[in-house]
């Protein structure tokens, strides 16, 4: 009885629109070095790989999944692409053998977990540790760093004299082509249905096993693509790159109101969430906290996250109930 | 307490002028009730009549915006479950909730349990003083036994005895015949008379009419939160009961049309699932309602979801309109024309937090669509379409199925399968635990879709409703079709004996 009072409640997602709004408007105003262009484009381009990372992700766990494996997937992409160009592969040859790569460990994740009816945890647990060893196995701890100029400028570089790195512009496109997916196609309507009732998804015609085999693969084309990302943007491929990157995009997609146990959040809140993070990291680095207790912020924000939705509703509710009793 | 000026006995438990809203919604106006010790008091009312508002006014779960509930005459205010509980009100519920490793006696005594020297718990005094309730009650169950793998019947014998064991003097018994076989209601009634004569109060709540006239006295109906009459039971009759809760003349509750079956719509071929079915064949033709009937877990509901794909099977051939169906794919099958109602709409017919319009959506994802996109405007205008069709009663498209009452729920599933214009249509019981008239609604539907060509594959457990809908009627039995029995030769005599394995096909 309470719901049609919840729909007027404040969504989750526009709040954590306003909390980034409020948290870039406090840091330009009282964190020193913050508003610079120069400091701008290393938030950017620090956020990107998180954010690329994040789309297909906000995918899966609306379809009820998840994906831990996507970081080590990246560091692998990044090792093999290191490991062909000492080989001398040209690398317009390398990128499409490291993408191809990253389907077939999304299709692995995708056939462990729709095949053998595994649960994703579990699966994706196993293939980060395994998918970093083989990554170590192929590059071991060289770093290979003398790739192309042209490629490493259009990585690092940005955008005339603005301070947006030049690769925004092929994240936005397919940020939009994501937000229309989820959004606007059958496929999304079908991930949604399957994320908040599977069995009543099946009962509906839709082939569930399909759709997530799907997701699983893309969101492996997607962590190929950041692990390549990476390497250029920082000009070196190593074995243990991106390392930890998972707990991040987990950290943002569920931040951004993207429910935990499926069928519930928008990617404007999912990118939102990116870019808060995102922006809290950069505001700690430039105040000097280490690297390890921004791990220890992120984990904590992960589980505020995780809270955060479910405290809303209850508020809503609670709110509700009072209005009516 | 009793006033010079009362004439009868006093009324334990009274509700006077009591009104209730949720936001906009009125769920109670200005209902009054009386339980006097020692009568079967029935609660009848269409759902969303307000019975589940009143039952937990009483219950102490709601508290009433207007009005007073009176305890023995002296005006009560109930702050929660506890409050009513320590007045001496129980409710039992469809299906209890014990705590399966502990065993019958531990869990009526739950928390408060007789003590010996040093706290320790007295399993003695326990078990006898759980043996003196089941005497009080008349049943035989062993305290000792473990919760786990008691009955539906059982645990709600439980749950009375743990009532008995707080001194209730008011029972409100809310659908509890619901999930009970034939026997275990009369034995259930049995318990009820028992209560009754030991001067207890008792609210009966069910949908199954007859039983209202088999156990109680008096009767209260309720029509959309209003009060509509209080009455004895005795001289009225079902149609007068029906015509107070639904406010007019019920067309023919099974409203069969006469129908010339055509071409054979669905067929199905010596279908097999190992260890749930065995060598099924049947055919059902365009126009024809076929009942399926049968025990529960005679494999009738198994053998629907595999025709329809959503389990494979062994051996065996499904053909829809000259298609040969895809084994375990429902999307086939539903290409072929096929739709499935399914039994459980909570689990498998519904997303209950989707709104009624993406429900409804959810079948015409491939048909809804504009260059690969979802074409909102046709969604909409396909849900509205069948839900005004099916008379669904909602305040927005936009909202959410569990808003709505289990008949709404259950017409929406409806409107979802219809909207894909299906060719042959299975429903899963089709009408369990929706109210008379929705259950009225939904028989004169299946006959209109009949009528117009449409295969009707039906199962249900509620055998009049086979009797009344179906032209002809499949029996299963362990697994097997055990008889196919013509409507002209259909009693439930004929179906129960082929569906308990008495008589040979």
């Amino acid at each position: 009885m309470a719901d049609f009072s919840l729909s007027r409640a404040v969504r989750w997602d526009t709040v954590v629109g306003v909390l980034l709004i409020v948290v870039l408007l406090l840091s330009f105003g009282t964190v020193d070095g913050f508003g610079n262009a120069l400091n701008l484009s290393f938030l950017i381009g620090n956020t990107l790989p998180i954010a690329l990372i994040a789309l297909p992700m906000t995918l899966l766990v609306v379809s009820g999944e998840i994906d831990l494996s996507v970081a080590s997937t990246a560091g692998l992409s990044g090792a093999v692409m290191g490991a062909l160009w000492n080989e001398g592969l040209t690398i317009e040859a390398i990128i499409p053998i490291c993408l191809l790569l990253g389907v077939v460990c999304g299709l692995v994740n995708g056939l462990l977990v729709t095949r053998l009816g595994l649960p994703s945890l579990a699966v994706t647990i196993g293939t980060l540790a395994a998918y970093r060893g083989i990554a170590q196995i192929v590059l071991g701890s060289d770093a290979v760093t003398d790739f192309p100029t042209q490629y490493l400028d259009f990585a690092a570089g940005r955008i005339g004299d603005s301070f947006l790195p030049q690769a925004v512009l092929p994240f936005v496109v397919l940020l939009a082509i994501a937000v229309v997916v989820l959004h606007a196609t059958p496929f999304g309507r079908a991930t949604f249905a399957i994320g908040a009732n599977e069995e009543a998804a099946r009962f509906a015609g839709i082939r569930v096993k399909r759709q997530k085999l799907i997701l699983f693969t893309v969101t492996g084309l997607m962590a190929s693509l950041t692990g390549i990302f990476w390497a250029l943007h920082y000009a070196s491929a190593r074995y243990d790159n991106a390392t930890g990157l998972e707990l991040s995009v987990i950290a943002a997609v569920l931040l951004g109101g993207i429910d935990f146990d499926g069928g519930k959040g928008t990617l404007g809140g999912a990118i939102a969430g990116v870019f808060l993070l995102g922006a809290l990291q950069n505001v700690m680095s430039l105040q000097d906290v280490s690297a390890q207790s921004q791990i220890v912020v992120t984990g904590v924000l992960l589980v505020l996250s995780v809270l955060g939705p479910r405290v809303a509703r209850q508020v809503a509710l609670a709110r509700a109930s009072q209005r009516l009793t | 307490m009793t006033h010079p000026s009362d004439p009868g006995p006093a009324p334990v438990l009274a509700l006077k002028d009591i009104s209730k809203s949720f936001g906009a919604v009125r769920a109670l106006r200005d209902v009054s009730l009386e339980l006097f010790p020692g009568e079967v008091h029935a609660l009848a009312g269409e759902n969303g009549a307000g019975k589940s508002t009143l039952i937990k006014t009483l219950a102490g779960v709601h508290r009433p915006d207007a009005g007073q509930v009176l305890l023995d005459g002296t005006p009560v205010v109930f702050h929660g479950p506890g409050d009513a509980r320590d007045a001496g009100i129980a409710v039992i519920y469809q299906e209890p909730t014990l705590f399966p490793d502990l065993s019958i006696a531990e869990n009526i005594f739950m928390g408060r349990q007789p003590r010996r020297a040093l706290g320790r718990i007295d399993h003695k005094a326990t078990h006898s003083a759980t043996a003196a309730l089941m005497r009080r009650l008349g049943v035989e169950l062993d305290p000792d036994r473990p919760a786990r793998g008691l009955s539906i019947a059982d645990q709600q014998i439980v749950e009375i005895a743990k009532a008995l064991s707080f001194d209730a003097r008011v029972l409100i018994m809310d659908e509890p015949t619901a999930a009970l076989t034939g026997s275990e209601v009369a034995r259930l009634f049995g318990v009820v008379r028992t209560l009754r004569e030991q001067g207890a109060a008792v609210l009966f709540i069910s949908h199954r009419l007859e039983e209202i006239f088999q156990i109680c006295q008096r009767v209260t109906t309720l029509r959309d939160g209003a009060w509509i009459a209080s009455e004895p039971v005795e001289g009225m009759t079902e149609d007068d009961l029906v015509r107070r809760m639904v406010g007019r003349d019920l067309d023919e509750l099974y409203p069969k049309q006469d129908v010339t079956a055509g071409e054979v719509a669905l067929s199905v071929r010596r279908l097999t699932r190992e260890g749930v079915f065995t060598d099924v064949s049947f055919e059902v033709r365009h126009g024809e309602i076929v009942g399926l009937a049968g025990l529960v877990g005679a494999g009738r509901t198994e053998v629907a979801r595999a025709v329809f794909g959503i389990d494979r099977w062994d051996a065996g051939e499904v053909e829809v309109d000259g298609t040969i169906l895809t084994n375990g794919a429902p999307s086939t099958a539903m290409a072929a024309g096929l739709a499935l109602v399914p039994e459980d709409r909570r689990a498998q017919g519904l997303v209950m937090d989707m709104s009624i319009e993406r429900n409804i959506g959810l079948t015409g994802l491939r048909t809804t669509v504009r260059a690969g996109f979802m074409d909102r405007g046709a969604e909409r205008s396909r849900s509205l379409d069948w839900a005004v069709k099916l008379q669904v009663k909602y305040a927005r498209i936009a909202d959410t199925v569990n808003t709505l009452s289990g008949g709404n729920q259950q017409k929406v599933v409806l409107a979802k399968w219809l909207a894909t214009g299906p060719r042959v249509l299975i429903v899963d019981e089709p009408t369990r635990g929706i109210d008379v008239g929705t259950k009225a609604e939904v028989h004169r539907l299946l006959s209109e879709l009949a009528a117009d060509g449409v295969a009707v594959l039906m199962i249900s457990s509620d055998l009049p409703e086979i009797l009344g809908m179906a032209d002809r009627v499949l029996v299963m039995h362990e697994g097997r079709l055990a008889a196919e029995i013509p409507r002209s030769e259909a009693t439930e005599e004929t179906v129960m004996a082929a569906a308990t394995g008495r008589a040979a096909a």
